[in-house]
């Protein structure tokens, strides 16, 4: 069967799986019944346990979905220890329900799933030798990628049950008051955590500094923990941030930047009391700055930054230029220390933040978002997914959620390399082109069609030329030539849902 | 022609492509490393033949590891490559540039 | 000289020319002239390299709109003849001369450019030439160096070389180089060519930097050498005219547009005649106030 962006997707898996193709990114009003999770009574004191074999003995059976959040990113020490036990504990055919996986992941992952202890896979996204792992057939049933709007989406309908959450927290007292603010691997908001620990069976928390009891603020709650594992160390802090948290010198990113800056302040969006999401990257902090300046400039203040934070964010929120911060993680240490500090920024759950089915979401309100791509097509559809060769290298994080932003602008070189970016037709559709509005390259930018009334804002911007998305694409093409088409084999390795749980698309094995 | 000795061009820089020629005696042989391999392979064989054929250079071992370079740059590289190897450097092909 | 066009040279982008990445990208800065350098920024090892690699680019790589310099080794090395041969024969617009001395080097630069036009069948007289003036007898010959050829478009003071020359070091203020930034700028209009002051390495110093271009557009260069395209929007903005200046120039047009349509060979503005000087100045300022994006297609100004 086709879906609505004419993608391609696997009658039998679709039918198995009781999937619908992707129709419309408009949610509309549905209602819509949410499942609550099981509760182990106690008066709590008999949480604390003195290790993880023993609370894996006393919650993990055959069959189950476990999940971690992977807010230490790839300074992560929680999700191998876990895993580890795990594995040597011979427990077979899991679902891993992680928000996300990140590098650090990778090698036990793969091991698991050859031993059969891992046999399906939900996240927002993976990279490296997992990607090219499971790319390459090596996971039998297909990997969901959902968004992290979904993911609370799915755990709040019930899509995805989970039955363990193991959650790293850089401190909790003996009844799980934590929070991801104190301590050494500290990361800030537990923004995706937060459904774990509202929704799963058991909430298991993993810490290295047991404080003493009440613990506050307490981001999870004990109302919500079923045990407390002390560990040596949950993570290793210089790893936590993102990497991407200094401002670029490269000029072609900076040359970026400065154009979607032009693309923002002289849209109707950019008055008092505005809002945006800018995310992490090179590109994006140099937005950041830029629009600082804009901002100053014009006299203007924004009501609300959201999203992945970063310390030039926070840096607006000190400065009074932007009023709240709605923070569901944190990319580097300096946004991190700043929610500790700051009551304006206010930590916010995926739900908040996301979720479509919901009584209004964040990003419902929200008015310009700055999102990457590795690919864009002449529709405007994004891939953030899979790379030039087809392989899985990416996440779909908050992409199709914040994409329902008033001005939705993609920032991408339009090649990389020898790779195009704007290409006739994107290898994975993950955002579909009708929630894009504004392509902004190094040449120039493409506004979607469907907009005319930006088209007529951005007409004659200086310094800002404007192109078709077609002509983007020949130019593209110009310069590194046509590739050959990537072969695929028949076989589905994942399945990509839109933000409301249809699927959007269906990713091959690569065939080499 | 005949290669009179082992050269190397280009680095291994984004955007370059690091061209090795030796003597050989079986054809052309490209031994080729790139990222973009499956989508860009088939044309960097050829313009490095293609460049090699008119220096005259029938049999040669080449080894390349690209990083993304565009047709352009990897034609000067073998340019570049194939005179060093031929020992006519000071001396530019105007025919094949 | 070689061209009465008046073409905007505000900024000359160095390019290493054996860096694929920058020499294909050099484009999409939006730099009046790009200058591919196959001199100091290219070692000894990798001269022929580099060369090939500029050529190749010039004949594929879509640099839009602007001038192609390209710094060929000096006269005194065993890459110049081959140098210049390889960018005559790429159609390259304007050839640089390192280390210009005399106009006796700018002549046999000029015998060499035309006899590669001849060998690659390029029309005579297409190819450009510039001079970089970074010696102290350099500065002191500006002027016949500067009016040495009708192929001259420009001259460029090179301050590294000059100041070690000169027994200095190049200082914040620049205080050394008044006498040879007067000498190359009086050169060059004499010889009614285009003037460069030379580059301005610091990137950290953005306040340094807009001294140093405020000062050398107020003296009166046509642009500056840059080695970074952080620059360009910089440079641009110091010479970017004001709305006063364009209003007036508007009104200078006018007046021509109106002289020309009354047939008549004297053009006045309220009243008084406008002279050759300031309908140059109101062209330049027209011309400098569309690159800077100022105008609306009716050529008004635009609010920012």
């Amino acid at each position: 069967m086709k879906n609505s962006v004419n993608r391609d997707l696997p009658d039998d898996l679709m039918n198995k799986l009781n999937y619908e193709g992707f129709k419309t990114t408009d949610i509309g009003q549905p209602t819509v019944q949410r499942v609550a999770p099981k509760v182990r009574v106690t008066t709590g004191d008999d949480k604390v346990v003195d290790s993880i074999e023993t609370v894996v003995k006393k919650t993990v059976r055959d069959g189950m979905t476990i999940s971690f959040h992977h807010h230490f990113r790839n300074g992560d020490f929680v999700f191998n220890k876990v895993m580890r036990i795990i594995i040597d504990a011979g427990i077979k055919n899991l679902t891993l329900a992680p928000s996300s996986l990140t590098g650090v992941m990778n090698d036990i992952v793969i091991e698991a799933i050859k031993k059969g202890t891992i046999t399906n896979i939900t996240s927002s996204g993976m990279r490296g030798s997992l990607g090219d792992f499971v790319s390459h057939g090596g996971l039998k049933n297909p990997v969901i990628f959902r968004s992290h709007g979904n993911r609370a989406r799915a755990i709040e309908h019930g899509d995805i049950k989970i039955d363990v959450a193991f959650l790293g927290v850089p401190n909790a007292d003996k009844l799980g008051n934590a929070n991801g603010m104190e301590g050494d691997a500290v990361f800030g908001s537990l923004g995706y955590a937060l459904m774990d620990a509202q929704y799963a069976n058991n909430v298991v928390l993993l810490t290295d500094n047991i404080m003493p009891y009440p613990n506050t603020p307490a981001s999870i709650k004990q109302t919500q923990v079923d045990y407390v594992v002390k560990v040596d160390k949950v993570g290793d802090p210089d790893k936590i941030g993102s990497g991407a948290t200094r401002f670029t010198k490269d000029p072609k990113e900076l040359k970026i930047a400065s154009m979607v800056n032009d693309v923002i302040v002289n849209s109707p969006y950019f008055k008092d009391g505005f809002s945006f999401q800018t995310g992490s990257g090179g590109a994006a902090l140099a937005v950041t700055r830029y629009l600082r300046q804009a901002m100053i400039d014009n006299q203007i203040k924004a009501s609300f930054a959201l999203g992945g934070i970063t310390k030039p964010t926070t840096d607006l929120l000190e400065e009074g230029l932007v009023r709240r911060v709605m923070d569901v993680q944190d990319f580097d240490k300096g946004a991190a220390e700043s929610m500790h500090h700051n009551p304006n920024q206010q930590e916010i759950d995926a739900s908040w933040y996301a979720d479509p089915d919901n009584k209004g979401a964040m990003v419902d309100q929200l008015d310009v978002v700055i999102l990457s791509a590795l690919e864009i097509d002449t529709g405007f559809n994004v891939n953030v997914m899979t790379g030039s060769d087809g392989v899985i290298r990416g996440a779909v994080g908050g992409h199709q959620d914040a994409a329902t932003a008033k001005l939705t602008i993609i920032s991408a070189p339009l090649v990389r390399g020898r790779i195009a970016t704007v290409v006739p037709k994107v290898t994975t559709n993950v955002t579909p082109g009708d929630s894009v509005d504004v392509l902004v390259t190094e040449y120039g930018i493409a506004i979607n069609p469907k907009r005319q009334d930006l088209v007529k804002a951005f007409a004659h911007l200086p310094g800002v030329p404007v192109y078709s998305i077609e002509e983007l694409q020949q130019m593209a093409e110009a310069k590194v030539g046509k590739p050959k088409p990537l072969e695929f084999t028949d076989r589905t390795v994942a399945l990509v849902e839109y933000r409301d749980g249809t699927i959007i698309d269906a990713i091959h094995e690569v065939k080499d | 022609m005949e290669i009179k000795q082992t050269a190397v061009a280009g680095t291994l820089e984004s955007s370059d492509i690091q061209i090795m020629l030796s003597k050989g005696n079986h054809g052309i042989e490209i031994d080729l490393e790139s990222d973009v391999k499956k989508q860009f392979g088939d044309q960097i064989i050829s313009v490095i033949t293609t460049t090699l054929k008119k220096f005259g250079i029938e049999n040669a071992k080449v080894k390349a590891v690209d990083k993304g370079a565009l047709d352009c740059v990897i034609k000067a590289r073998t340019i570049a490559v194939a005179q060093r190897a031929l020992k006519t450097t000071d001396q530019p092909a105007w025919e094949v540039l | 000289m070689a061209n009465n066009d008046e073409r905007l040279r505000r900024t000359m982008m160095f390019v290493p020319g054996n860096n694929p990445a920058m020499v294909k990208d050099a484009g999409i800065y939006g730099a009046d002239s790009i200058m591919f350098d196959l001199e100091d920024a290219v070692s000894m090892a990798e001269k022929d390299a580099a060369r090939d690699l500029v050529y190749e680019a010039l004949q594929s790589q879509d640099y839009g709109d602007a001038e192609l310099v390209v710094r060929i080794n000096g006269a005194d090395t065993p890459y110049y003849a081959n140098d210049v041969k390889a960018m005559v024969k790429a159609g390259v617009d304007v050839i640089r001369l390192p280390k210009t001395e005399s106009a006796g080097m700018i002549h046999d630069l000029e015998k060499d450019v035309l006899a590669a036009e001849k060998q690659f069948g390029r029309e005579e007289g297409s190819t450009h030439l510039m001079a970089a003036i970074e010696s102290a007898k350099g500065v002191l010959n500006a002027p016949e160096i500067a009016a040495a050829s009708d192929r001259m478009i420009g001259i460029a003071l090179s301050a590294e070389d000059y100041t070690t020359d000169m027994k200095t070091h190049h200082y914040p203020d620049g205080a050394e180089l008044s006498f040879a930034r007067n000498m190359v700028l009086h050169a060059a209009r004499a010889a009614g060519i285009a003037a460069f002051d030379t580059v301005f390495t610091n990137m950290d110093d953005t306040e340094g930097f807009y001294r140093e271009t405020r000062y050398i557009h107020q003296l009166g260069f046509d642009g500056k050498s840059l080695v970074n395209p952080r620059q360009i929007a910089m440079v641009n903005k110091v010479y970017e005219p004001t709305q006063k200046e364009i209003e007036n120039a508007k009104n200078v047009i006018n007046a021509i547009e109106e002289a020309k349509m009354k047939g008549s060979g004297v053009i006045s503005m309220n009243g008084q005649m406008v002279d050759r000087p300031v309908v140059m100045r109101a062209q330049r300022v027209m011309k400098l106030a569309k690159a800077s994006n100022l105008l609306d297609e009716e050529g008004n100004y635009i609010e920012k």
